[in-house]
């Protein structure tokens, strides 16, 4: 573990920028996850990053999220210590001990979540999660479309109510399950999920993502810095394409089981001026419409940012008025596959439409 | 409608008189430490021009950047009590965990987190802990804390839990000022709660200010009441400005740009506002700012306020200016301009200074900056030219030449040619935009209300006609009323699809007779 290298607050500072703007419009902000990484930093504490070829096939390697509604997290604010009790949980209940700690969504502040655990139990995280972005449901993973076990889960809430699920049969179960009890919660809940061993990493994992969101969040700021164009700085570092420039016009949103669903509408702005594009959401940016046909849809990364700051709003925050620049980022191969679009694809969100990328 | 409104800037003091959508008068008096005797100055100089002549007021608005630079300055601030009620939850992230240690350092009382709150759904997260609420109220009465700031999880859906801890506070420190979270926001427990923990701090301050504001209206012999203008371009009575200084804390920049919008006639352009120390530049759209679109920082300190969008750079009539290496700003000898200036005999150069020695201005005794030569004018302005221009293409938000109205006393720091800018306009009274700004505030209605069993448009279409009611009650001429605020949150554990909905609506003061120039 000595070898790995020590993030600094620099890189957690942009890793914050990058992975709200991975989130895809959810996951919730990391800001509060930045700001326990500030009082943890200050405190003495330090996380290294390990690339996942450096683990061994037979490590345990734990998964952490939170997981629930953006909106609540924004009131009930993360406690650092409350991740890695999912994680010591997990340990107590399997009788393993865990090598390192990965993300299973790099975007959002769960981007954030396993260097609170890793600085807490000291064990390096694992660069790489399971999503390569954000998304709401529990087998819309990686690991889910690799065919890995969903069970078992560790699921905690800062009132000292915690829960196990011990066997599901699939990752749909493990969804509807884990989601009954969070919502039982309160829609807030730490999570550690089915433990993967080095091997299941390295096979299965979407390599490299904190560094990526790193990278990402490191050309917003430095372009903030200068006042350069931040959406030029991201394009620089990620193969992305600008899909629409406009002001946010109308925004309706409804909380049902759990998710926050709805549609943004935004009028288009300079070359985009006559124009209009409805984005629909399910915590996260699912399908960008224009006159009626789909221009993005997931797995494609549908990124809504600040046209000036750079920085990413979400489904939650969007509101009236706001000047936004619509971005799309390749997604992980393993999302493109036939198998990957049956968990990730438009018609996993109830869409009757083929994924065309943007990228094609 | 016959209104004075006055700018209580850092600086100046303006004032004028507004009298069936015309500018009757306006004059500008130095402000003082004392802020009353400002005021006082402004309203004497005021009277002395005769427009006044007797005749009755229907109201004195006043608009002030007085706490804002409190809060900016770290001065005047009040040591208070921090009382969040969430625990478990949340608890290593306590009340100031993100504020500028300097600021807090200066604000930071006692902190107290105690378990209770709500969920999303409107159930108790845990139940209020009454008995650590009256501890920590008790600790803070120790402590001699005589302003509370109360937060807690879920407080704009159920504020039950604040309240209660109020009546226990109040019963353990009579005398406390106490501030709510609830009554100042939204979603989002750490920016809504520094709102609250702002306001507190400001306690002192608002009374002192506020009390200090009517006293000098009274010993002006005038006796008209007292309106207070907020971030939104809004008025309050003095009140409640007094009870929630936060929201009045914008309503320099909001003033100014509304003024120069109404004086120039054009509502849609990029508004330079250049006060003693510092520019700010902005953009009016149908006559009111854009807003900013993120958080907004106040003083280093995250808000969820509506605030206008607005680049601040250190360019004033009173800024520094150093020769070698050429630099101009952001120092300023601000209210001290006419002791201190090279031109009042003083011996710190400024822009002033500059602008006398070019013939752009004329004040102060131009013999004693007769020795700066044109090339160095030149020099300088050409600065001066620069930050402006950078200042204008960052607020921007489209390509091509926008209008520039150049408002405020230092606006002669302006050029008439400005890459990226089609015209700039200078508009009669433009040094007093502010204080036109204040007295043509408007009045707002707002609703915040739960609705069951309609649909989301007719929810939206019901609070708005609510608030329309309520802006008519306040004052307000209807066929000028638009909505300039809404929101809405589903409430899942309702029945009958609930939804909170929160509307706002603003409109002229009514009158008389309206002209053809009104905002």
């Amino acid at each position: 573990m000595k070898d790995f290298p020590v993030l600094s607050l620099d890189d957690i500072e942009a890793l914050a920028v990058g992975a709200w703007i991975l989130g895809t419009g959810g996951g919730g902000s990391s800001y509060l996850g930045l700001l326990n990484m500030r009082r943890l930093y200050a405190e003495g504490h330090r996380v290294r990053l390990m690339p996942p070829e450096a683990l061994e096939d037979d490590d345990w390697v734990a998964v952490v999220s939170n997981m629930g509604a953006p909106l609540v997290g924004q009131e009930r604010l993360t406690d650092s210590r409350l991740i890695p009790r999912a994680v010591t949980l997990m340990e107590e209940h399997r009788g393993v001990s865990f090598k390192a700690v990965m993300a299973l969504e790099i975007g959002g502040g769960n981007g954030v979540q396993p260097l609170m655990a890793a600085a807490h139990l000291n064990i390096p995280v694992v660069d790489a999660d399971l999503m390569g972005r954000a998304y709401p449901e529990a087998q819309m993973t990686s690991a889910a479309v690799g065919g890995l076990r969903p069970d078992p889960l560790a699921i905690v809430d800062c009132r000292g109510i915690e829960a196990i699920v011990e066997k599901v049969p699939t990752w749909k179960w493990m969804e509807r399950v884990s989601r009954k009890i969070c919502v039982e919660y309160g829609s807030i809940a730490a999570t550690c999920k089915a433990p993967r061993t080095g091997r299941e990493v390295k096979d299965w994992g979407i390599p490299l993502t904190t560094s990526k969101a790193i990278a990402i969040g490191r050309a917003v700021r430095e372009a903030q810095a200068r006042h350069h164009d931040p959406i030029e700085a991201i394009l620089s570092v990620e193969p992305g394409k600008v899909l629409f420039r406009g002001k946010v016009t109308d925004v309706e949103r409804r909380t049902t089981e759990g998710f926050l669903r709805g549609r943004a509408t935004i009028s288009g702005l300079d070359n985009d001026r006559g124009a209009q594009v409805v984005l629909d959401f399910q915590n996260e940016w699912i399908v960008a419409w224009q006159d009626g046909e789909a221009l993005a849809t997931s797995p494609d990364l549908i990124c809504v940012l600040d046209s000036t700051a750079g920085e990413a709003i979400g489904t939650e925050t969007i509101r009236y008025g706001q000047r936004v620049t619509i971005l799309a980022l390749p997604p992980p191969a393993v999302f493109t596959t036939p198998k990957g679009l049956e968990h990730v694809g438009p018609r996993a969100f109830g869409y009757n439409l083929p994924y065309k990328s943007v990228f094609a | 409608m016959r209104r004075i409104g006055i700018d209580v800037g850092g600086t100046n003091t303006d004032a004028v008189l507004i009298e069936d959508g015309q500018v009757r008068g306006a004059v500008k008096a130095p402000t003082t430490l004392d802020v009353t005797s400002g005021i006082l100055d402004a309203l004497a100089r005021l009277t002395a021009t005769d427009v006044l002549g007797g005749k009755t007021l229907d109201a004195v608005m006043i608009g002030t950047t007085h706490f804002i630079n409190a809060v900016v300055q770290r001065r005047w601030l009040t040591k208070i009590g921090a009382l969040r009620i969430g625990l478990p939850a949340s608890a290593t992230l306590p009340p100031f965990c993100d504020w500028p240690e300097d600021l807090a350092d200066v604000v930071r009382g006692t902190v107290a987190m105690v378990e209770g709150g709500h969920e999303y759904d409107g159930r108790a997260f845990m139940p209020l802990d009454t008995g650590a609420v009256r501890g920590a109220a008790r600790e803070m009465r120790a402590q001699g804390i005589r302003s509370v700031a109360i937060s807690s999880i879920f407080s704009p859906l159920d504020p039950s839990h604040e309240r209660e801890a109020a009546v226990i506070v109040a019963e353990e420190i009579p005398d406390a000022a106490i501030t709510c979270s609830s009554d100042l926001g939204r979603i989002g427990l750490l920016e809504r709660e520094n709102a609250a923990l702002l306001n507190a701090a400001l306690a002192d301050l608002a009374r002192e200010t506020i009390t200090a504001f009517e006293r000098a209206i009274a010993s002006s012999g005038i006796s008209a009441p007292l309106y207070i203008t907020q971030n939104d371009g809004t008025v309050v009575e003095a009140a409640q400005a007094m009870r929630l200084p936060v929201y009045s804390f914008a309503s320099g920049a909001t003033n100014s740009m509304r003024g120069a919008a109404y004086l120039s006639g054009i509502k849609d352009a990029v508004v330079a506002d250049v006060g003693g120390t510092t520019t700010d530049v902005g953009q009016i759209r149908h006559g009111f700012p854009r807003e900013a679109n993120a958080v907004v920082k106040v003083g280093g300190v995250r808000t969820l306020f509506r605030m206008p969008d607005l680049l601040s750079v250190g360019l004033g009539g009173g800024s520094h200016v150093s020769l070698n290496p050429l630099s101009v700003g952001p120092l300023s000898v601000g209210y001290r301009l006419t002791t201190d200036a090279v031109a009042f005999g003083g011996d710190q150069l400024t822009a002033s200074d500059i602008g006398i020695a070019a013939g752009l201005l004329e004040i102060g005794d131009g013999a004693k900056v007769s020795h700066i030569d044109e090339p160095t004018c030149r020099r300088v302005l050409d600065h001066i030219q620069s930050m402006v221009e950078e200042s204008i293409d960052r607020m921007k938000t489209e390509a091509g030449d926008v209008v520039l109205l150049a408002v405020g006393g230092g606006a002669f720091l302006i050029p008439d040619d400005l890459e990226g800018v089609s015209q700039v306009i200078r508009v009669p009274h433009g040094d007093c935009a502010n204080a036109v700004g204040a007295a043509i505030a408007q009045v707002s209605g707002e609703i915040d209300q739960v609705f069951r069993d309609m649909t989301r448009e007719d929810a939206i279409a019901t609070a708005e006609h609510l608030a329309a009611g309520r802006a008519e009650a306040a004052g307000a001429d209807r066929s000028t009323l638009v909505v300039i605020d809404t929101e809405d949150i589903p409430i899942a554990y309702l029945p009958g699809n609930a939804r909170r909905v929160r509307v706002r609506c603003v409109g002229d003061v009514v009158t008389g007779e309206r002209t053809s120039n009104g905002a």
